[in-house]
């Protein structure tokens, strides 16, 4: 049996793991790897925010990350030049979250935690929340996952057929602001997009469908949070980064694979 | 246009465009229950921008769209841009939005002419493969309407005389209405009951006279431009005013038919 603390670590590596799958599949998919980074810098803003008002973190984290979430889709639909627009943001919040954490009074704050993650840290409540988050993200999307995969493809032939393209764009907008503020404390902000990309672009090697390429994304986030907390008890490395550097050499270990495609 | 009782799409005094840019203007149509019905117009005629606005993609800026209540679209877009990471395969992709059993999903293949393809990646197949999977995919619902935007982009010409005669025959099994875009102005004729030239607005509609069996017509199909030439000529002389009278296109087609 091993220690509690390792073992909520590895409960807490999971959940996030079952919510980056099928979400960070739709990331690829839709190329949305830019969205993931600005909504994750800016769940920093929502931390400072947390802190200063004395509201719980991932309650915070997830209110400005649904704000930054709707600003960046609401930008998209009217097809403001992303690129530059998404880095303005993305970097501003980031910046400006840092700030105003320095002007939070009397707490002292473990930046590194934020922008790293603590998984190694994390409580018992720690473990239910993010399972309940990723619960939900998971859920949300088995629910809506036949629409938003026609959405995917191609937007007349959704509203042809009765989906509205911009709901569907909303609840991946929704599902990636609960997947950043659950996971924030496990792999921090600077990594989630790492979680949601790497696993799922490693899994298209390995897939012929939607479905199976959501599973192997599941499944190989799930090895790289176990190899990267081994890796880091065994070397004494930062336990976040080792995980995304796990996740990292699983992909390039598959890239042969895709070479047949 | 008034009267439209029993039509399955019209749109009344529409007005659509882009961030307040206007593309289309006063246009007024009717899609009625199994007729086919041609949309022409050179490049930039505002050709998609009223299928988007009739599929209700766009909002109009003015007038408005009516879809008969309940009413099952087919459509088949001009392309799809399958992203390399997204693996789907022929099955799955007729299974969206609604999931489908193996024999339906066989039977549509085979009735569009691609029997068996139902393993392959979608990113893997032909132009011509692809065009009859959308279709198929599109048939799956039993539409009322087949809306087809540019079909037959990418297919050679016995390709696209092939593909056309499939439609005509699914219209005639089916009694689907079919409402097909092009740009190709030499493929209006045929099966069409109706052709509309667009061009920011409508120009002239009507049926078309070129419609023939003759060995002379299926050459004409064939070298191309021959028979489009004469529409062409048409929209580009008249004036940019009101819509025309549909007699206004049709005095001009016997003459090059």
């Amino acid at each position: 049996m091993p220690e509690p603390w390792l073992l909520r670590a590895l409960l807490a590596g999971l959940g996030v793991a079952v919510a980056a799958g099928p979400l960070g599949a739709f990331v690829v998919w839709r190329r949305m790897a830019y969205f993931g980074d600005a909504t994750a810098h800016a769940a920093i803003l929502g931390v400072a925010i947390a802190l200063g008002f004395g509201i719980s973190v991932t309650a915070g984290t997830l209110a400005v990350a649904l704000a930054m979430a709707l600003a960046v889709s609401g930008l998209a639909e009217r097809g403001h030049g992303m690129d530059a627009a998404l880095g303005v943001i993305a970097h501003s919040a980031l910046a400006l979250g840092l700030v105003a954490v320095s002007f939070v009074q009397g707490v002292r704050v473990d930046l590194a935690a934020f922008l790293f993650g603590d998984i190694l840290a994390v409580g018992p409540r720690d473990v239910a929340v993010i399972w309940s988050g990723a619960a939900g993200v998971a859920l949300l999307l088995a629910w809506r996952w036949q629409a938003l995969l026609t959405a995917t493809l191609n937007d007349e032939l959704a509203v042809s057929e009765g989906i509205d393209p911009r709901r569907e764009r909303l609840v991946l907008t929704v599902a990636l602001a609960l997947m950043v503020a659950v996971a924030l404390q496990v792999v921090g902000a600077l990594l989630i997009s790492a979680m949601l990309i790497v696993p799922a672009t490693a899994a298209r090697a390995l897939s012929r469908s939607p479905e199976t390429m959501a599973v192997w994304a599941v499944v190989l986030g799930a090895l790289s949070v176990v190899a990267g907390l081994w890796g880091s008890l065994m070397w004494d490395t930062p336990a976040g980064p080792s995980i995304v550097t796990a996740a990292a050499v699983i992909f390039v270990a598959l890239l042969p694979l895709g070479r047949r495609r | 246009m008034s009267g439209e009782a029993g039509a399955l799409i019209v749109a009344e005094n529409l007005r659509a465009g882009y961030g307040g840019r206007v593309v289309l203007d006063d246009i007024n149509l009717a899609i009625r229950p199994g007729e086919i019905v041609t949309i022409v117009g050179p490049n930039g005629s505002g050709k998609s921008t009223l299928l988007r606005a009739l599929l209700g993609v766009i909002r109009p800026i003015s007038g408005r769209v009516r879809l008969a209540p309940g009413l099952r679209i087919g459509y088949v877009p001009q392309r799809l841009a399958v992203d390399a990471t997204l693996p789907m395969t022929v099955a799955r992709f007729l299974s969206l939005p609604v999931r489908r059993s193996r024999a339906e999903t066989a039977a549509a293949l085979a009735r569009v002419g691609v029997a068996g393809l139902e393993g392959r990646q979608l990113a893997s197949l032909s132009g011509g493969q692809l065009q009859r999977v959308l279709l198929a995919r599109a048939l799956m619902s039993h539409p009322q309407i087949l809306i087809l935007d540019e079909p037959t982009q990418g297919l050679d010409q016995p390709g696209e005389a092939a593909f056309y005669r499939l439609i005509e025959e699914i219209r005639a099994e089916t009694g689907a209405a079919v409402l097909l875009v092009s740009h190709d102005l030499h493929v209006v004729m045929s099966a069409s009951d109706r052709v509309i030239c667009l061009n920011g607005h409508i120009c002239c509609e009507g049926t078309p006279q070129v419609v023939s069996e003759a060995p002379e017509y299926r050459a004409l199909f064939g070298l191309g431009t021959g028979g489009a030439l004469a529409l062409y000529r048409h929209e580009h002389a008249h004036h940019h005013g009101p819509a025309h009278p549909a007699a206004a296109c049709e005095a001009e087609e016997p003459d090059h038919a």
